[in-house]
């Protein structure tokens, strides 16, 4: 038998190793959407990685060059599918920039706090699936119930919980509800609650803390190289949106901050989100007192609006609006427009190639998304096979946006 | 949308700019596909200028134009908050040789920005360390926001892609499955009958 106390010190024993490849994804629990991400491993840390999108791609670019721009509206709706109001107000006001028009004070107001609430949303859905994927699972039912009000509530205006397609070019599909200011309120209230419940049991949880603080680590030069907008790239300390640098609708008269974060870790990702939610409640309570409580939504433009239908049913002028619009299309003058809004994610642009027919020449979504987790190699190179959901979480990829 | 930006430009790169123009504020500069580069590069580095992000980068389809595609770029600057558009035209009819300097050195959204432009409208980017299809797969035939496919056209079947150091069975033998989710291939077929006979379930699992 072999002595059994080899002197380890005097031989040094190789064991044999190579990298190991890890696949995750396309449809696994924590890739929200469908994303997958190759890595290749070096005990536990990723020294290469392979980022793949494109497993939702529905080819809705080419599906806009077929329609006309008011059939626009649903794909829109279906690519940031959190968040769907502003992506239809986006598009709307691309639209309205080529057209040359403005919509009316009441109709900006409206798109403001729908707006808002649909941010909202997007970033309880961020927030809470970042703390489900760590374990905490008590906050994330907690901020679905408060999407759940959101939804209620857009329900309530729009007549759908999720893809609504209400933005139109030059208005709105339709005004306010009687109740829509109560409402609102009620459910900014109820939000604030929710999120100072959630502060409460995270911001405290060390096991919360020690997974995010310092980890997944992108410094500003980075994120702007990269591309990045919204709340990931003001969690790394540019304090950059659309809101306040190019306002749009009534923004410019509100009065809000741009929460920043210092150290573009996970947990500022985190918080600026949670901070932003703040924010966009007081815009919602601003807005509420600002709204006209009468006043038309629709600019008064024949060419562009549909008539209301009591007029295409009984007049001949109406019926002959309408059929023009519906069959040949709005007409939009020939040319070429970037219009850019702050989406859930960041800054969601449309570029809108016009040839003056009905039909779109050309439809490009500047997705945020696809931006951001375009960043995710950079930030999870390096790090442990462990940060990888987090870091993940945190950019808050939505697959629809992203592969459109 | 800078104005001085586009005079800068002008004067720093008179033989690039081809034509210049503003609507709904945009302020666009078209620019000679040699110079798309160099171009970008000064926007970047010229402290009056100060272009730190590449905001968007898409190309677009004129089919009956020659050059045929337009490369379309959009710059910001947060220090500065202008922003500009570049555009270039490049292509001929048939649309091969489509081809620009890559942007990955100065900005790194131009990596996943530039595959996406070369998925959709197969323009190839030269320099481009990495020129994959990223939202089509890899045996998509064409590119498919290009002005001549077709939106209806249907794709051919892929095989099964082949993985080294794998060692299972393939999903379905030829009288395994419900019929329905049976999948033939039959080049893939012709290959396995010409090596050797299908491997019986029963031999691997023991």
């Amino acid at each position: 038998m072999e002595p059994l106390d080899l002197d380890l010190d005097d031989s040094e024993i190789k064991l044999p190793s190579e990298p190991m490849l890890i696949n995750v994804g396309p449809s696994h629990p924590a890739m929200h959407g469908t994303v997958r991400v190759v890595m290749e491993l070096s005990g536990e840390t990723i020294e290469r990685c392979d980022v793949q999108v494109g497993y939702l791609h529905r080819g809705f670019e080419k599906m806009c060059e077929r329609g006309n721009w008011s059939q626009v509206f649903p794909y829109v709706d279906r690519c940031n599918y959190v968040s769907p109001m502003l992506n239809n107000v986006g598009f709307a006001l691309a639209c309205e920039k080529a057209l040359g028009v403005t919509v009316p004070e009441r109709c900006q107001y409206y798109r403001m706090i729908l707006g808002e609430m649909a941010r909202v949303s997007d970033h309880l859905t961020a927030a809470g699936a970042m703390a489900m994927e760590l374990g905490a699972f008590t906050p994330f039912l907690w901020m679905m119930k408060g999407r759940e009000m959101i939804w209620d509530l857009l329900e309530e205006e729009t007549g759908a919980r999720l893809t609504h397609s209400f933005g139109r070019v030059g208005g709105m599909a339709a005004p306010p509800t009687d109740g829509f200011k109560e409402n609102s309120l009620a459910v900014a209230e109820h939000l604030l609650g929710i999120i100072s419940e959630v502060e409460a049991l995270l911001y405290g949880n060390r096991i919360f803390l020690d997974r995010l603080q310092d980890v997944g680590v992108m410094k500003a030069e980075d994120a702007v190289s990269l591309g990045w907008t919204g709340p990931i790239l003001r969690a790394s300390g540019v304090p950059y949106d659309v809101r306040k640098a190019d306002p749009y609708l009534k923004y410019g008269e509100v009065d809000f901050e741009v929460p920043i974060g210092e150290h573009g870790d996970s947990y500022d990702r985190f918080v600026v989100r949670i901070e932003e939610i703040k924010q966009s409640m007081r815009i919602v309570e601003q807005c509420t007192e600002k709204i006209p409580d009468s006043g038309p939504v629709n600019i008064d433009d024949p060419r562009v609006v549909l008539p209301p239908k009591e007029e295409v049913y009984t007049t001949i002028e109406g019926t002959i609006r309408h059929f023009k619009i519906v069959m040949e299309g709005l007409k939009i003058p020939a040319g070429e427009v970037y219009s850019y809004t702050e989406g859930g994610n960041g800054e969601l642009g449309f570029y809108l190639v016009i040839d003056g027919s009905g039909t779109p020449y050309r439809v490009r979504i500047r997705p945020p998304a696809f931006l951001n987790t375009g960043g995710l190699e950079m930030l999870i190179t390096g790090a442990m096979v462990a940060d990888v959901v987090p870091c993940f979480g945190s950019l808050n990829m939505i697959g629809g946006e992203c592969d459109r | 949308m800078s104005k001085a930006l586009v005079e800068l430009i002008k004067k720093n790169f008179p033989s690039a700019v081809l034509e210049t123009h503003a609507q709904h504020g945009d302020e666009t500069v078209v620019l000679d596909p040699g110079s798309w580069h160099e171009v970008a590069a000064f926007l970047k580095g010229a402290p009056q200028a100060d272009m730190n992000m590449l905001v968007d980068l898409t190309a677009v389809d004129y089919l009956d134009r020659e050059p045929r595609f337009e490369i379309v770029a959009h710059l910001h600057s947060l220090t500065r908050g202008h922003r500009i558009r570049l555009k270039s035209r490049v292509g001929d009819k048939d649309g091969e040789e489509v081809e620009i300097d890559t942007l990955t050195d100065l900005w790194a959204s131009a990596n996943w920005m530039e595959r996406e432009c070369f998925d959709m409208f197969g323009v190839r980017f030269t320099g481009h360390p990495d020129l994959r299809r990223i939202l089509m797969y890899p045996e998509f035939i064409g590119h498919p926001l290009r002005k001549d496919y077709p939106a209806d056209k249907i794709q051919p079947l892929v095989p099964y892609r082949d993985a080294e150091n794998i060692q299972k069975l393939p999903p379905f033998g030829p009288d395994e499955g419900m019929s329905f989710g049976r999948q033939t291939h039959e080049w893939v077929a012709e290959e396995d009958d010409a090596d050797q006979p299908p491997i019986a379930v029963d031999e691997v699992h023991t």
